[in-house]
């Protein structure tokens, strides 16, 4: 595994070029620009529907300079899954010789919820790959509507913070505990704040065979309504609140890969976030406490994990 | 030299796919499918095959997976019927819009609800608007022969679509005829090696797959689509000619019986071609002027043709294993169609038959073919579409 230094990667090719026509601020092409930096291998890359997919990729012009499938938004660990299989059927056939790797993209809508079916399929079927998911908590590319991943108390167009319900009530799946349960070799939580902590990760997974999940924040100023310039302010926050904790479960051993050293209050990273606003109102304290008390159960149960081994 | 054996159409479509050897292969249980790709998974498991087996959880997983090892750069098929044809949908249309030649057989059954295992056109009928080719076949030797020769069809360098081949549940897949094998190697020759277009896999090349299209491009993008399938024909024709040289058996866009001087005529796919051809004869052997046309390639649908076979009879009904509700079975829409253009055309009508399993017996073509030699003597038609068949 090659080092991480900062000088080194900086001359390294960007994969996903410039001019794909994200939203400025945007975390997505952040946390892939690292992915990729990461990744030394030779790559292909599959991307379900979603604000990535459809803002890299616009016929005629693509932004990516890695071999790259959309098929469809629910489907890209299966479509990954297709590419991987004819790639083992080559090599065993002695018609390949490269040695590649395969990373799947996936928002959390099209993670958590409709692909999440397609991604658990993969994984227990083995496939060498690792699945990424971008996580912004909503469907974007729709519009910001409610995903299984928008956290409890969010405002958004599905779940709107309304006079008699106070947006969703419901808190997130735990995604990265769930593909963790698949007992594949390695499931991981990361954040773009904490890059060398995501790469680390990434380039962890590549060295491990067979199916590799990784959950990467993803912050996303136009849903989470915030200002253009603190994607990786606000992931910073998510991870010292431990709304998002880094960690990563090996064979089945947990380990927090960073402690905050002052754990924030949750609302610290709600605050500069308008999709939480309305949980600031007086009559809204009781659903705040929620909010607190559920991060803080997760924090202590992942804590507890890593004790356990 | 060709091997004799009595063998059911699901067994003869695995041995098909076994003699071409795919890279990739999909595999989703389904009745009446299933015991074609538990064959093809025994295959592998003992050696029999290079191909990589994909054990998927479902169907939309199936063709999404196919998609992926096709554009990878190989070749790749899978099956299915029913439901799991109709899963597929969203995933149907993706894979002949990105031009990937994966080969599927669909062995047709009824859709739900009320759910219904049995053998009937609504299946695939259902996916007709999806840009794949479609072949049909009436028993287990074209259901064989069809196979072999779709690979050279989708895969051919002006084509790269998807095929269905498609051959009826039950009657078909589950029983067992008598029927030749191409040897191995002749197969092997005859589908020849795969050529890749555009792989994914070549590194040195990256290509992107399956951008976002607007309102610029998408239009003329699918001009392209229905252009390459007006190509169609003439390859499914080159294939053919190919094959019987090979095979000795012929074969055409449709097969036509005693249709030459036929004043009126049953229009039928599949299965239920086989026993009206036995009612033809009886026709016939009665004096009266009867006559088939069984398509065999359903997309594109080969209208001049259809036209020029069926130009000359009195009264034609199209028989439908399926039905569009509220309008007519989707074999007679195609062959009215076809007809429309001709200066004099026979009378058409339309019946449905056979959903769900329900047998289809001579006298049923034999009450269909009365009515027909009816209408060809008072030029009256007594209603346009009707169910037969049916209990009362
Ligand atoms: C089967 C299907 N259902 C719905 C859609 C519409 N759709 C496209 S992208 C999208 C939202 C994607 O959300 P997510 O996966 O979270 O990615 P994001 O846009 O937030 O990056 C939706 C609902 C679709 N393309 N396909
Ligand atoms: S809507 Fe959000 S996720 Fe989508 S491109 Fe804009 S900032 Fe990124
Ligand atoms: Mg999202």
């Amino acid at each position: 595994m090659a080092t991480l230094n900062l000088k080194e990667l900086s001359k390294k090719e960007d994969l996903l070029t410039h001019g794909h026509r994200m939203c400025s601020g945007c975390g997505a092409p952040t946390v892939v620009k690292m992915v990729l930096l990461a990744t030394e291998y030779p790559v292909i890359a599959s991307n379900a529907t979603g604000c990535l997919e459809v803002s890299t990729c616009i016929s005629e012009y693509t932004a990516w300079k890695i071999p790259w499938i959309h098929t469809a938004f629910e489907n890209a660990a299966a479509t990954l899954s297709g590419v991987e299989t004819m790639y083992r059927s080559l090599k065993k056939q002695g018609k390949i010789d490269k040695d590649i790797k395969f990373i799947a993209f996936g928002g959390d809508g099209g993670t958590y919820d409709i692909g999440f079916q397609s991604l658990s399929g993969a994984m227990e079927r083995g496939h060498d790959m690792i699945y990424i998911c971008y996580d912004n908590g909503a469907y974007m590319n729709t519009g910001i509507q409610r995903s299984s991943a928008t956290p409890l108390g969010a405002d958004t167009t599905t779940c709107p913070a309304g006079d008699v319900i106070p947006g969703k009530l419901r808190a997130r799946k735990n995604l990265t505990k769930i593909m963790a349960a698949h007992n594949i070799p390695y499931a991981a939580q990361a954040s773009p704040s904490h890059w060398m902590d995501l790469m680390k990760k990434v380039q962890k997974a590549h060295e491990i065979p067979g199916p590799k999940f990784i959950n990467i924040l993803s912050p996303c100023n136009r849903g989470w309504r915030s200002k253009t310039n603190d994607a990786i302010t606000l992931s910073r926050l998510g991870v010292n609140s431990c709304y998002w904790p880094l960690y990563e479960i090996e064979n089945g051993v947990t380990k927090i890969t960073y402690t905050p050293k002052d754990k924030v209050p949750v609302a610290d990273f709600m605050k500069p976030q308008g999709r939480f606003k309305h949980l600031f109102d007086p009559q809204n304290a009781e659903l705040l406490k929620r909010v607190q008390d559920e991060v803080d159960a997760e924090w202590a149960k992942l804590q507890k994990e890593e004790k356990c081994g | 030299m060709a091997k004799v054996v009595a063998v059911t159409g699901n067994e003869a479509v695995a041995n098909a796919l076994r003699q071409v050897n795919p890279d990739v292969c999909g595999i989703y249980p389904i009745t009446p499918q299933t015991d074609m790709m538990q064959r093809y998974a025994s295959f592998i498991s003992n050696g029999k095959v290079d191909t990589e087996a994909i054990l998927v959880e479902s169907e939309h997983s199936s063709m999404s997976a196919c998609i992926g090892a096709s554009a990878a750069g190989g070749r790749v098929v899978t099956a299915t019927s029913s439901q799991g044809l109709a899963l597929m949908w969203e995933m149907l249309h993706i894979a002949s819009g990105d031009r990937l030649p994966i080969i599927m057989p669909v062995v047709n059954r009824a859709l739900s609800a009320p759910l219904n295992i049995h053998g009937d056109h609504s299946d695939a009928m259902g996916a007709r608007d999806t840009g794949w080719i479609q072949i049909w076949s009436e028993n287990a030797q074209e259901a064989y022969d069809n196979t072999v020769q779709s690979f050279r069809v989708g895969e051919h360098m002006d084509i790269r679509l998807p095929v269905m081949v498609c051959l009826d549940g039950f009657i078909i897949s589950h029983s067992i005829e008598r029927m030749e094998y191409l040897e191995d190697a002749e197969v092997k020759k005859f589908v020849g090696e795969f050529k890749n277009l555009f792989p994914l896999l070549d590194l040195d090349k990256p290509k992107s797959y399956g951008p976002l299209i607007l309102t610029d491009l998408y239009h003329e993008y699918k001009r392209a689509q229905h252009e390459v399938m007006t190509k169609v024909k003439d390859v499914v024709l080159d294939v053919a000619k190919d094959f019987e040289k090979l095979s000795g058996r012929k074969y055409g866009l449709f097969e036509t019986y005693r249709l030459e001087d036929a004043e009126i005529a049953l229009v039928i796919l599949n299965s239920a071609a086989g026993t009206s051809k036995d009612v033809v004869d009886e026709f016939r052997n009665k004096g009266i002027k009867a006559g088939l046309l069984k398509p065999r390639l359903f997309r594109p649908f080969p209208y001049e043709e259809v036209a020029e076979a069926l130009g000359n009879t009195k009264a034609v009904c199209v028989m439908d294993r399926a039905d569009s509700f509220g309008g007519y079975g989707p074999l007679f829409m195609e062959v009215s169609s076809a007809l429309y253009h001709l200066k004099e055309r026979p009378l058409l009508i339309n019946k449905i038959y056979g959903l769900g399993g329900r047998d289809y017996m001579p006298s049923h073509a034999e009450l269909v073919l009365n009515e027909l030699a009816e209408i060809a003597k008072s030029g009256k038609i007594r209603t346009y579409k009707e169910y037969i068949g049916v209990r009362e």
